[in-house]
């Protein structure tokens, strides 16, 4: 900083004498050169014009998104969690969000890498190593449409991600209309429990992806007030806020079949004061499209809407 | 003689008025407000009654549950450091909560789906895990001595503890993201059980056990001395270490099988009560388990209500309130 103002001034100075001040001017060009020569490796992996060719992707968000936006021949690499589409499963597995495997990613020489916007010692691990990263982030809906057009401007698919991104988008608007005007049931949106007992029960708080997807689909979270992702929901403030609908999803690596679904959803009946369970309005999805803040997002929601309001989105 | 029993009499009212004070109090308060007068109003149906469905299966359950881990956990507590007359020993110092945890982690990580003796999957693993845990360690200190060598014990419990762990996190490999966060929140302790039948499963092991402690309240005493001299006081040494290990090991996996391994009720509470009552198991045991449950239960109400309608782990609030109140306590009587 401080040498770019010298430079500044320097420059500002020298412009009078014109090309006749040679020695003062030679040293501008010098300082200058330097700034140069001291910023360009650093800025040269953000300013990488070409495409990355061999990208690898920790996250199963990503992941999803780089196939979807047609950046799939470029992954070389993707996170244990990663299944979906079925192309990951021939790809080898470089760690994840805990246990990121350094070695094995450097061994696949990536020239960019997306990895979590928390895994600092990961992304110093990779500067150094000269592999340009890219921090992925969520939060909400709105960052899913985001990393989609940020991924495809970053790996040369910027029509495409736009395409995708306006698909997700019209779809989650399809579904606000079609939900629109209806009455909202006060949901509990349930993501983790323990089987067969109403115990360790994790539901969406006031902000996350999840809240927007029931949002969006016609519910209004019973956690509203509560500013995190999750909420530990015990069975006390579960029977206090008097959800009128519950909706459990589920990741799909451990599905279940109908009795034993059925059999999750009368583990509820306990709590008989509850309206969702006095008048039957308890869901239990099994779906990845449900836990996975991807391209499929608005698939996902569109399986919340149908349950709350069968009338209306199929 | 005669004067124990008075002041036998005289803790286990003291402390056992604190306890029923506790577990009366602590239904009365949590994360909301409910109406009493709703809550006992017969002439409603339960189950459209919310203020009656917060008390009887929200609140009391959970409040019972603390008083029975409270009680279980410092009663062994104070047994364990009999036993091993070592008083750093807790409940946790044989492997039991380590055999559990590995068993919770198994069901959790695996999505076991089960009920056993009205138990769901992942307390019924927890348990067996205990239990296994305390068959490994008790047949490596049979197995080098005639009788049972509290120092093969010990070391073969803090070993299979390390052991154990190791395996834990060598499972955990294997456990997705929030699986592994469910885990470690099991750890911290849970007492929201949401239903009696946790209760009633861990009953008859629980009642088995102190029954087997009030007995145990003088061959401690004995064994405090050392086991030489107690023996030629005409102490089955051998038997009274079996019943102590065993009663206090299967009264800790009843305990963690209802609520987790919460930490520090088992190491601070016999402390606190000995520097209150004196070294005699003859008062100590009641008074551990009576302040225990007390505690516990007093815990729990500041796990439930302090960031209501967010709920803290229980057992941050035990090593929190419990750690400092403990070194006070040394510190004004010194």
């Amino acid at each position: 900083m401080a040498a770019d103002q010298k430079a500044l001034k320097a420059t500002g100075r020298a412009r009078p004498g014109g090309c006749g001040a040679r020695t003062p001017s030679f040293g501008v060009w010098r300082t200058a050169i330097a700034v140069i020569l001291l910023l360009v490796p650093h800025a040269a992996p953000v300013i990488r014009a070409s495409a990355p060719s061999r990208v690898i992707s920790l996250v199963p968000a990503a992941t999803e998104m780089l196939f979807a936006i047609g950046a799939g021949p470029q992954v070389v690499g993707v996170g244990s969690y990663d299944n979906y589409p079925p192309e990951t499963a021939r790809l080898p597995r470089v760690g994840a969000l805990l246990d990121p495997d350094i070695e094995r990613i450097l061994s696949l020489r990536p020239d960019l890498a997306i990895i979590y916007d928390t895994q600092t010692d990961l992304a110093r691990q990779l500067q150094r190593a000269g592999i340009a990263t890219f921090d992925y982030h969520h939060a909400g809906i709105a960052d899913v449409t985001e990393t989609l057009r940020r991924l495809g401007f970053r790996t040369g698919h910027t029509s495409e991600a736009e395409r995708v991104a306006s698909t997700v988008e019209n779809g989650l608007a399809r579904i606000r209309t079609a939900v629109a005007g209806l009455p909202r049931p006060k949901t509990l949106l349930v993501f983790g429990r323990e089987r067969l007992a109403l115990r360790g029960i994790y539901a969406s708080g006031g902000v996350g992806f999840l809240d927007d997807m029931l949002s969006i689909a016609g519910g209004e979270n019973v956690f509203a007030d509560v500013k995190q992702q999750s909420v530990q929901a015990s069975t006390e403030t579960v029977i206090a806020r008097q959800p009128e609908a519950i909706v459990e999803i589920h990741s799909a690596d451990a599905p279940l079949g109908h009795e034993a679904i059925q059999e999750e959803i009368r583990t509820w009946s306990i709590l008989a004061s509850v309206p969702a369970v006095r008048t039957g309005r308890i869901y239990y999805l099994v779906d990845d499209r449900l836990v996975i803040p991807g391209p499929r997002i608005a698939e996902g929601t569109r399986l919340i809407a149908a349950v709350l309001h069968p009338g209306a989105v199929k | 003689m005669k004067s124990v029993r008075r002041r036998l009499v005289g803790t286990t009212l003291g402390f056992g008025a604190l306890a029923a004070a506790a577990v009366l109090l602590a239904p009365l308060v949590g994360s909301t407000r409910i109406s009493l007068r709703a809550a006992f109003d017969w002439s409603r149906p339960f189950a459209d009654n919310p203020d009656a469905q917060i008390f009887f299966i929200a609140r009391l359950p959970r409040t019972l549950a603390g008083a029975s881990v409270g009680a279980l956990l410092a009663a062994a507590g104070a047994v364990f450091q009999g036993l091993l007359r070592n008083p750093l020993a807790t409940p946790f110092t044989l492997g039991v909560s380590a055999g559990a945890a590995l068993g919770a982690m198994l069901a959790i990580t695996f999505h076991w789906s089960f009920q056993a003796l009205g138990l769901s999957a992942v307390p019924a693993a927890a348990f067996a895990g205990s239990l296994l845990a305390v068959a490994i360690v008790y047949a490596l200190a049979q197995a080098r001595h005639r009788g049972l060598s509290t120092t093969v014990l010990l070391l073969a419990g803090v070993t299979l503890n390390a052991f154990l762990s190791a395996l834990i996190l060598f499972v955990q490999y294997f456990a997705n993201f929030a699986d592994t966060y469910r885990t470690l929140r099991w750890l911290m302790g849970d007492l929201d059980i949401s239903s009696y039948e946790p209760l009633l499963a861990a009953l008859p092991l629980g009642l088995a056990s102190m029954a087997v402690f009030a007995w145990l309240a003088r061959p401690l005493n004995l064994l405090a001395v050392g086991p030489d001299s107690a023996e030629s006081r005409g102490l089955n040494v051998t038997a009274a270490q079996r019943a102590a290990f065993l009663s206090a090991s299967l009264a800790t996996g009843a305990a963690v099988s209802i609520g987790g391994p919460i930490g520090f009720v088992g190491i601070i509470i016999p402390h606190l009560v000995r520097l209150i009552v004196g070294p005699d198991h003859r008062l100590v045991l009641p008074a551990a388990a009576l302040f225990g449950a007390a505690f516990l239960v007093g815990c729990d109400v500041l796990a439930r209500t302090l960031i209501a309608p967010i709920e803290l782990p229980v057992g941050v609030i035990t090593a929190l309130v419990g750690g400092p109140f403990f070194l006070w306590l040394l510190i004004r009587r010194r």
